[in-house]
């Protein structure tokens, strides 16, 4: 019999809610985190809004020693490790006072990323190109590395097993919760800390403006630009943060009395192998079709047991296809199709982000038993409008009985990554 | 720069790397500042670059891997800054 694996840890730095509770609020409130950003103006970006998460001092001084504080800068890492430290906390874990402690042998990490240390590198490639190599000092190695955040979060917290980083572009987030969920089946581990995190700022968006794949219709009215499933969506709003999700096997987290937010019953991985309909940038829809049956049969569920889809969504003329791949996967189109909606209507796409914090989202509608609101999503896309009842999606935030959640996520290369969480009751 | 000086400024430039605070507390020009002060072998770069930065002085490798206790970088300091002038 499979190991059944839960969630007992949650952190979250989100653009439009930083911590758990801030977050909690903004999705029952459906607190939109998108403003317009003057340097992007400035530097003729065709998108001048963003969804960044905000930092406070105070925040800085509870999480970072003041040596930590004065070594760190690059914000993806930031992001990630506020975000797995609050994680450790909210599950209850213990944090190691001091080195002397034993590693912890059976608790890992795997925390993904994409573009995390680019502030930092750009001020390394400045120095070393005006020949100032050896001014770059130690902190430009562990903060540009894809595992720096793991690394870090590592030695804080004394993890002996499994630590190591992914990256599938804006599948790594959900992707992470899934290897994680692999390795503690396959018992190698008893706790493993799954998240991602991205940076933010002109130089990681740069290449995303000029594909033209970002909104740049909406300027002017910032909380109206991120429009999943919209018939007038223009491109996604770009994002950064941080989530990350305590894992844990469900007899460990018995038997410390830990507080279960939900089951990760199973998920997928895939990709469409940039053939058919799929490119580096747009699935192979069978690919993307695979990836939810996938996940549901990993799961052990039927299609019509799913009871929310948090999509990828992103705000683009990719949401029609996802809609509708969604809709031939599961065999349930129009009234039968599941209630759907889009974290991003409210935080924009946090790319390398996206996925954990949108994981956080989907253990507290879960846990809280709520569905909240996928703004911005009254003017349905005739094609979506087509494919389902406009009713499936969630246009204002409501109670509503919710047992099992699928959660997806695309990432360009074609690759894709489907989880499967269930609500937690205590006496199943 | 009196010797004075540089050594209230060192003493800023190395207390966020220090991880024996007692020792840095009762620091004398003899203290050891890896082995009394307990600070990251690897961070004793980023002391040096700050030092640079803060004195606009430079330290070779040969006179850094000299730098050992809190004396001894007063002592290099004091000499690269007076050279300087």
């Amino acid at each position: 019999m499979k190991k059944r694996i839960v969630v007992t840890g949650l952190g979250v730095v989100a653009p439009n809610g930083v911590g758990l509770t801030a977050f909690e609020e903004a999705l029952q409130k459906g607190k939109s985190g998108i403003r317009y950003l003057p340097e992007l103006e400035q530097l003729n970006f065709r998108c001048q809004l963003c969804g960044v998460p905000e930092l406070t001092e105070e925040l800085m001084q509870h999480h970072f020693t003041e040596l930590e504080r004065k070594r760190l800068n690059a914000k993806g890492v930031i992001y990630g490790i506020i975000a797995g430290m609050e994680a450790w906390q909210n599950a209850g874990l213990p944090i190691p006072e001091s080195r002397e402690s034993s590693p912890q042998w059976d608790y890992g990490c795997i925390f993904g990323t994409g573009m995390s240390g680019v502030n930092t590198l750009r001020e390394a490639i400045y120095k070393t190109d005006e020949q100032k190599v050896r001014k770059l000092g130690t902190t430009v190695v562990e903060q540009t590395m894809p595992s720096g955040i793991s690394a870090f979060l590592g030695g804080r917290l004394g993890l002996g097993n499994w630590v190591t980083s992914n990256a599938s572009a804006c599948s790594t987030g959900t992707e992470s919760v899934i290897m994680a969920m692999e390795h503690l089946r396959a018992g190698k581990a008893k706790v493993m800390l799954a998240g991602s995190c991205d940076a933010d700022g002109p130089h990681v968006w740069g290449g995303f403006d000029s594909m033209r794949v970002l909104t740049y219709r909406h300027n002017e009215e910032p909380e109206k630009a991120s429009r999943p499933m919209s018939a007038t969506a223009s491109g996604f709003v770009p994002g950064s943060g941080g989530g990350a999700l305590v894992l844990e096997e469900l007899e460990h987290a018995l038997a410390r009395n830990a507080t279960i937010y939900g089951e990760v019953l199973g998920g997928f991985t895939n990709s469409g192998g940039q053939r058919g309909s799929g490119t580096m940038t747009a699935p192979n829809n069978e690919g993307t079709q695979r990836c939810i049956t996938g996940a549901l049969e990993n799961a052990g569920i039927e299609p019509k047991q799913v009871d929310l889809i948090s999509g990828h969504l992103t705000s683009t003329m990719g949401d029609v296809l996802e809609i509708q791949n969604w809709a031939a996967a599961l065999n349930r189109k129009g009234r039968d199709f599941p209630r759907v909606n889009s974290v991003k209507s409210l935080t924009g796409h946090c790319l390398s982000a996206a996925g954990s914090i949108e994981c956080v989202a989907a253990l507290l509608q879960l846990q809280r038993q709520f569905v909240h609101v996928s703004a911005n999503s009254e003017d349905l896309h005739p094609e979506i409008a087509d494919c389902i009842d406009e009713k499936a999606v969630v246009r204002k935030q409501e109670s509503a009985k919710i047992d099992i959640i699928a959660k997806s996520s695309f990432g360009f290369g074609d690759v894709n990554s489907c989880v499967i969480f269930k609500r937690w009751k205590h006496y199943e | 720069m009196s010797r004075k000086e540089i050594e209230e400024k060192l003493k800023e430039i190395i207390r966020p790397y220090v991880q024996n605070e007692a020792a840095f507390e009762n620091m004398t020009a003899q203290t050891d500042m890896l082995r009394d002060l307990q600070i990251n072998s690897a961070h004793l770069v980023d002391i040096i670059l700050d030092m640079e930065e803060e004195f606009d002085i430079e330290i070779d490798d040969d006179t850094a891997e000299k730098m050992l206790t809190v004396g001894e970088a007063i002592d290099i300091t004091e000499k690269l800054s007076n050279e300087k002038n």
